[in-house]
């Protein structure tokens, strides 16, 4: 299965669910990271430390190591 | 907690972090505003008198944003601990204005659907109406008032300043009418995992008295994060804490939820959000193909972030910023600080015409005016730093910059959320400690909390702009670049790269585990309001003028009589009566430990002076020269220093090199009481600011020494 990182700048996804125990598990699905919601991939931060991502009509920002388990299906329009 | 007293009235505003909570705070309560510290930390405590003609004695309560009631960071805390004083019937308020940004609507929610569970009304402020393009994308708001169970629902615009008088109205109707809750329950299509909890929310429910939905919820939340059963333990739990065997059970019972949820193959960390946003979602009816449409929409923000966060032109433009504010900050002040200049010096001339010669003549223009006058000189500087800071702040940029820099900061044992902290220490580093509490793992936010201090703050920039003023040509480098304030960038830039050196350093001995989780949101750019930036550029303002009125006054008053006391007679004016006044004693005592980084015992009397605070040092050198030179006239501190010539080696005391040397020893210097101050309180003990002292000291000392000894071998 494929994981946000995965992907290039443009292309939108669905999320499927979450691997490994990630901290920040309770904090993502609080802010709208839920299983069938679909999210743009923004682009890599310099360095690709960090990766953009939009949702819900936001932008947000999580590390590449984490965005590594989110587990996603491509979105076919 | 309450502002007042428990009797008082009051409303409080809730929201996520960036939904215009304050700025409709500011309408709300005009200039009528109090800024405090919650009780034993740092949090900004806000609160004002709302503005209004049905009653004058309403409070209004800002609370710091959050995205859940379960907290993440210290902000959170603030807030949970707040709901969790409510929920035990403590300083209730009137109504909670549940703030939601509707451009964001389905994560905003996400709060007011915990906030309705307290029980007590609730108002929603639908905020930024202003940029909904399409409204029929919204809810009626006649069904969200009903289907939420909501007091009322006001669509507003805090930035274009509309709806502010329904809003106002909707409060008056929610204290002087409170309509019957029409309370709707949440969660009644999930009776089996109410079943895997009900030991739990039973024991809370017998416990506590709470409602069954309240107990309920709670039961949720404790599962959620342990942060949720930490509200109930004491140190933190203000007044609802609670005997360690209650603790204790809550603890167990929700040790055994968790487990029994784990066993029917859910998520415990998850189910809280999941419920909700099944319940938000469903109401908020969004199609798959709108979503599509929303998602693939480029932004105004997101298309200058192509240059903005660019990988190789977002650095280089960060970069270019900071050179471009420290270049600002020499030449917008030119002016400014040549009036303060003369207008001080046209004073002490005029108090000299008008009073008698005499002590107290002498104690007014020597200490006071020559003093205070040295350090005031500098405020046109400090205003344009802050309100640089305060631009790249409240535009939505810093969060630009804590993206692109977070890979940079982890290799230096940091965290992205540590950039704003260290580039507001660029200001105050106490302000910059109380940003810190963003960062959500501790041992991240002691290396920023410890290596702060090494950012050179706004109280430092007297020290540079007068050594560089007085000893640094201003002449052009590869001419465009003022040398002058190269030099200064030089300062700024080694106090940084310091920091992250020494944050390397001692993420390898601090041994607690760090955090790695980041989510950041980046918000959409928007113009700062100016009345926003003058406001934090006044506060910092006011707060450099106190402290020269009361802090650099007083050393001051105290430090003119060390210097002109005990007075000598000397028959052949061969030595000057200083030397021997109690000032004089003791720098000459310590300069024997000074000299090698090429101070004299007058620097030496401004370096023990400014540990109190970093900008006396200059108040302190005017003092000093200024009882020196006797003179019946005022003479600027930067001519006294250039013709000051050591009686023992028939040099001047001041040269280029003595001036770097100074500079470098400030760059590390440890120096500031009131950072010590906070940095224990923040920590908890006086480990951390004595570790801090030792380190900055000796790296000072050191540096210096370098800098000193290393230019005389080069022949400078």
């Amino acid at each position: 299965m494929k994981s946000v990182t995965d992907f290039s700048p443009g292309d939108i996804f669905t999320i499927e669910k979450f691997t490994g125990s990630i901290e920040l598990q309770s904090r993502l699905v609080e802010m709208g990271f839920v299983p069938g919601v679909k999210i743009r991939m923004v682009k890599f931060a310099p360095w690709k430390g960090l990766v953009e991502l939009k949702i819900r009509n936001y932008h947000v920002s999580i590390r590449v190591v984490e965005a590594e388990n989110i587990k996603v299906i491509e979105y076919e329009s | 907690m309450n502002p007042k007293g428990a009797q008082d009235k009051y409303v409080a505003l809730i929201g996520n972090p960036n939904c215009g909570k304050t700025a409709i705070f500011n309408h709300l309560t005009g200039l009528n505003q109090k800024v405090s510290n919650y009780p034993g930390i740092t949090v900004e405590r806000k609160s004002g008198k709302l503005k209004c003609e049905f009653d004058d004695s309403i409070d209004v309560l800002d609370l710091p944003g959050t995205y859940s009631l379960t907290p993440e960071s210290l902000d959170e805390r603030v807030v949970a601990e707040q709901v969790m004083d409510w929920l035990h019937g403590i300083n209730q308020p009137s109504a909670i204005i549940s703030v939601v940004d509707a451009t964001n609507l389905s994560r905003n929610l996400y709060l007011t659907t915990q906030l309705l569970d307290i029980g007590i009304p609730v108002i929603l402020a639908l905020n930024m109406m202003d940029i909904v393009k399409d409204r029929s994308v919204l809810p009626e708001l006649s069904e969200l008032e009903q289907r939420f169970g909501l007091s009322s629902a006001v669509p507003m615009s805090a930035l274009e300043g509309w709806g502010i008088e329904e809003l106002k109205s909707a409060i008056e109707q929610a204290i002087t009418s409170p309509a019957p809750r029409k309370r709707k329950k949440l969660f009644e299509e999930h009776p089996e995992i109410h079943e895997l909890l009900r030991p739990l929310s039973d024991y809370l429910l017998n416990q506590f008295n709470y409602s069954p939905r309240v107990a309920r919820v709670q039961a949720l939340r404790l599962i959620t994060r342990q942060s949720a059963v930490d509200l109930y333990r004491p140190p933190h739990a203000g007044d609802h804490s609670f005997s360690d065997e209650v603790v204790r059970e809550i603890e167990e019972l929700r040790n055994q939820a968790v487990e029994k949820i784990k066993q029917s193959g859910l998520n415990h960390r998850t189910i809280e959000a999941t419920i909700r946003y099944s319940w938000l979602d469903k109401l908020l009816k969004q199609s798959a193909q709108e979503e599509v449409l929303q998602l693939k929409e480029k932004t105004r923000s997101e298309k200058i972030d192509t240059v903005l966060t660019h990988s190789v032109l977002g650095p280089l433009i960060f970069i270019a910023l900071l050179v471009f504010i420290f270049q600002a900050i020499f030449t917008w002040s030119s002016y400014p600080m040549d009036w303060i200049d003369n207008g001080v010096a046209r004073f002490g001339e005029w108090v000299l015409s008008v009073m008698a010669p005499g002590i107290l003549r002498e104690l007014i223009v020597e200490g006071i005016i020559a003093g205070v006058g040295a350090v005031i000189i500098f405020l046109p500087q400090i205003l344009i730093l802050v309100f640089c800071m305060a631009l790249l702040e409240d535009s939505g940029y810093m969060s630009r910059v804590a993206f692109m820099l977070d890979k940079f900061m982890t290799k230096a044992g940091l965290h992205g959320r540590s950039v704003l902290p260290l580039m507001s220490g660029y200001a105050c580093a106490i302000p910059g400690i109380m940003a810190s509490r963003n960062i959500d793992g501790w041992k991240e936010r002691l290396i920023t909390i410890m290596v702060l201090p090494l950012m050179s703050c706004s109280a430092r920039l007297p020290v540079y702009a007068l050594m560089i003023g007085a000893f640094i040509p201003a002449s052009k480098v590869l001419g465009i670049i003022n040398l002058q304030g190269l030099t200064l960038v030089v300062m700024y830039f080694l106090g940084t790269v310091t920091a992250l050196i020494i944050a390397k350093i001692l993420s390898k001995f601090i041994k607690e585990r760090g955090r790695s989780s980041f989510v950041m949101e980046l918000p959409p750019y928007r113009l700062p309001l100016m009345r926003s930036v003058f406001r934090q550029v006044y506060i910092r303002g006011k707060q450099f003028l106190m402290n020269a009125g009361k802090i650099i006054m007083a050393v001051s008053i105290v430090l003119w009589f060390l210097a002109s006391f005990p007075k000598t007679v000397e028959e052949n004016n061969a030595v000057n009566p200083i030397h021997n006044s109690f000032a004089g004693k003791i720098g000459h005592a310590i300069e024997p430990v000074i000299e090698p980084l090429g101070f004299d015992w007058k620097i030496g009397v401004g370096l023990i002076t400014s540990f109190a605070a970093r900008e006396v040092v200059v108040s302190t050198l005017a003092t000093l020269y200024s009882v020196e030179d006797e003179g019946e006239d005022m003479v600027s501190l930067s001519e006294s220093m250039k013709a000051d010539i050591n009686p023992k080696t028939g040099l001047p005391v001041f040269n280029t090199l003595v001036a770097i040397s100074l500079m470098v020893f400030f760059v590390y210097a440890a120096q500031c009481l009131a950072t010590f101050a906070i940095i224990k309180q923040e920590t908890n003990s006086w480990k951390w600011p004595m570790i801090m002292i030792v380190y900055m000291t000796a790296l000072a000392y050191v540096a210096s020494l370098v800098v000193y000894q290393g230019g005389r071998l080069l022949g400078f």
